[in-house]
């Protein structure tokens, strides 16, 4: 696609910055595209979406430095567009919670309909429980495409926060369910775990019993 | 050179000894293969695949009538380990492709072995019966029910030489303990205990305790807004059962010490190397991401392997590499291709040879690479069906970067990045690797005279 990887180019280069500019928008918007494709996955790969995510910030945070960045006027206290470029709760969210859209109460500046807000901790979020169906889920997907394109065409920094800071933090807390701790937070504690096995589906018909060699004899001997 | 020793000399030539696989070119994706590892004596070769299933191959006896041809090895056992499974919570399917095999050290005359997908591993025993009961007093030949009454006289059942069977049964299954995707097990020295890791922790188990793990590593944020770099890699230290690296998807690798304390999120050692500001772009993080890490036989160096590079560490030496091997530097001006095609996040793997003198990992277009640390030659050979006729010697492939193309050389945009080699092993003592090209394993060796 390009001659070269995207390199830092000396700011007096003044013919080749617009050809950087474009570039670096185009690795903006593919990284992007990227980040939302990951709702189709059957589980995404958590380490790849790190990676772009961080890729994603990089270049905000260039662009926010070169003054490529629209910077929004009305701001929401506490929410500098700086801190918070792009929120990694895009990670790992499925294509189901897409299919439950609400309105950010707390954000004026986004014009987009923001997909699903942060649920209390410990509330399993899904359409398990929701019973929306496939075909909800395609239409919230075609519908989270047309919010990154339009983002992308209005490169409002506050838009692309929107679309990528829906807090569902419950779906990592989901673990904190499983595993018995308290809000994710690290517990200095011996970190023993114990696990209850409902999750766990049945091991395949396919595997023998455990036995051990003395039991193999007995059963031998017993006739069994 | 002398043969069995395994010695690397740049005058080690290789040679095509077996391939296993379909040589079919519409492969099911359940073929492909996704681990590969020989056990502690170089008998047994296992390989895992997407599909679930575990392949054993065990190195037959050499015989003195052929001296020139080493020990093949067949297949010794095929089981199913891991099966597509739902998880109901989170409405998403887990993957029943084998991460990574690893054996345990044999202590009988079964072999054991830990094989793990996303979410579960299991302890196998793979064991042969070549033996079997007859003469019970209660059921007959066919296993059908005599009549108690016509039983007179009892007897005790014997056994009797039947043909061998292998048979493989899983004897412990640990479960449950990752919310998110394993990628790496090792077991540890005191050959009691092992530790399973995923992307943000990393858990230590007891063979014998399934419903219970210890949380060792946990770098998971409070606020997952935070997150910004994953454990990508983790290894117990060969000889020391307190010590383990894990490595992170920053290029970073942490050494901890269970002895310090229970929760090893504070490291006793961190090794980094600093950023050559003159190869920074927006690709940087994500070549440096660590793919792998190995620690050396002999304990004293770890290997990590990168996008680009595969580099030696010395563990008394933090702040850089002692060594750096270029596997494909080639690939340095078309990151953006390989971002935009996904094939920047390939995770390959990096193995040492039996005597750490060399190292070996995977490449596209089914290259591969070797470097001798002590040379410092490296070469680059390919597994290929027309290079696969017996004892054919390997030649080296070569990769013309720009100007003129020389004869046997090929360009880097003729390169076939859907054929990745991920994943290989080398034998422990002798010159024999495995190679896995997608759903074909191929076996090399050194020549023998």
């Amino acid at each position: 696609m390009f001659a070269r990887g995207l390199k830092r180019k000396c700011a007096e280069d003044e013919e080749a910055a617009p050809a950087y500019s474009l570039q670096r928008q185009s690795l903006l918007d593919m990284s992007l595209v990227k980040l939302q494709l990951c709702h189709m996955l059957v589980e995404p790969n958590l380490c790849r979406s790190v990676l772009i995510a961080n890729t994603v910030r990089q270049i905000q945070e260039e662009m926010t430095q070169d003054g490529s960045w629209c910077v929004p006027v009305p701001q929401t206290a506490g929410r500098a567009s700086r801190d918070r470029l792009v929120s990694t709760e895009i990670l790992c969210r499925s294509a189901r919670e897409g299919a439950r859209p609400a309105p950010d109460p707390g954000d004026p500046a986004s014009e987009l309909q923001v997909v699903p807000a942060a649920q209390a901790p410990g509330v399993p979020p899904g359409g398990v429980w929701d019973g929306d169906g496939p075909r909800e889920n395609r239409g919230s997907f075609h519908k989270s495409l047309d919010q990154i394109f339009e983002t992308l065409e209005s490169q409002s920094p506050g838009a692309v926060e929107e679309l990528f800071s829906d807090v569902d933090g419950s779906y990592y807390d989901l673990d904190a369910v499983l595993t018995g701790m308290v809000g994710g937070a690290k517990s200095g504690q011996d970190g023993l775990e114990a696990f209850a096995s409902t999750a766990a589906p049945p091991p395949s018909a396919g595997c023998k019993s455990d036995l051990g060699e003395l039991d193999h004899v007995v059963e031998i001997l017993v006739e069994t | 050179m002398i043969p069995g020793i395994g010695a690397f000399t740049w005058d080690t030539l290789w040679c095509f000894s077996q391939v296993k696989g379909t040589m079919e070119t519409g492969t099911t994706e359940a073929d492909i293969i996704s681990t590969v590892e020989f056990n502690h004596t170089g008998e047994l070769l296992a390989t895992g695949d997407k599909g679930g299933r575990v392949v054993i191959f065990q190195r037959e006896q050499e015989s003195k009538n052929q001296v020139h041809r080493r020990g093949e090895y067949n297949v010794y056992s095929t089981f199913q380990s891991h099966e597509p499974e739902f998880d109901y919570l989170k409405s998403l399917e887990i993957e029943e492709k084998i991460n990574k095999i690893r054996w345990l050290p044999q202590q009988n005359a079964a072999y054991f072995l830990l094989s793990t997908n996303d979410k579960t591993v299991k302890l196998w025993k793979v064991s042969e019966r070549d033996k079997r009961p007859e003469g019970y007093n209660l059921k007959d030949e066919e296993g059908r029910l005599r009549d108690p009454a016509t039983i007179t006289t009892l007897r005790v059942p014997v056994l009797r030489p039947m043909d061998l069977m292998v048979e493989a049964t899983p004897r412990r299954v640990f479960a449950n303990a990752h919310t998110y995707h394993i990628n790496s097990i090792s077991v540890n020295s005191d050959y009691e205990t092992y530790m399973s890791a995923d992307d943000l922790r990393i858990n230590l188990w007891n063979f014998e305790i399934t419903n219970q793990s210890f949380n060792i590593v946990d770098i998971k944020p409070a606020n997952m807004e935070e997150l910004t770099e994953v454990i990508t890699a983790a290894e117990f230290h060969p000889h020391h059962c307190n010590t383990f690296v894990y490595s992170s998807s920053k290029g970073t690798i942490r050494l901890c010490d269970m002895r310090a304390s229970a929760l090893c999120d504070r490291h006793t050692k961190f090794f980094e190397e600093p950023e050559d500001p003159s190869n920074r772009s927006f690709f940087s993080e994500i070549i440096s991401s660590i793919s792998d890490v190995k620690f050396s036989h002999s304990g004293r160096y770890i290997m990590t392997r990168d996008y680009l590079t595969v580099k030696v560490w010395d563990l008394n030496m933090e702040n850089r590499p002692i060594e750096t091997y270029q596997v494909h530097d080639y690939l340095r001006s078309k990151l953006c291709s390989l971002y935009e095609n996904d094939c920047i996040f390939d995770k390959f793997e990096c193995v040492w040879n039996g005597s750490d003198s060399v190292i070996m990992t995977g490449s596209y277009n089914n290259f591969f690479r070797m470097f001798d640390r002590n040379t410092k030659r490296d070469v680059t050979l390919e597994a290929s069906r027309e290079n696969s006729k017996p004892r054919a010697i390997l030649k080296p492939r070569k990769v013309c970067v720009g100007g003129k193309r020389r004869k046997d050389e090929i360009s880097v945009d003729s390169l076939d990045f859907s054929k990745k080699i991920l994943h290989t092993a080398w034998h422990p003592s002798e010159n024999i690797i495995a190679v896995a090209a997608t759903n074909n394993l191929y076996i090399f060796q050194d020549k023998v005279n």
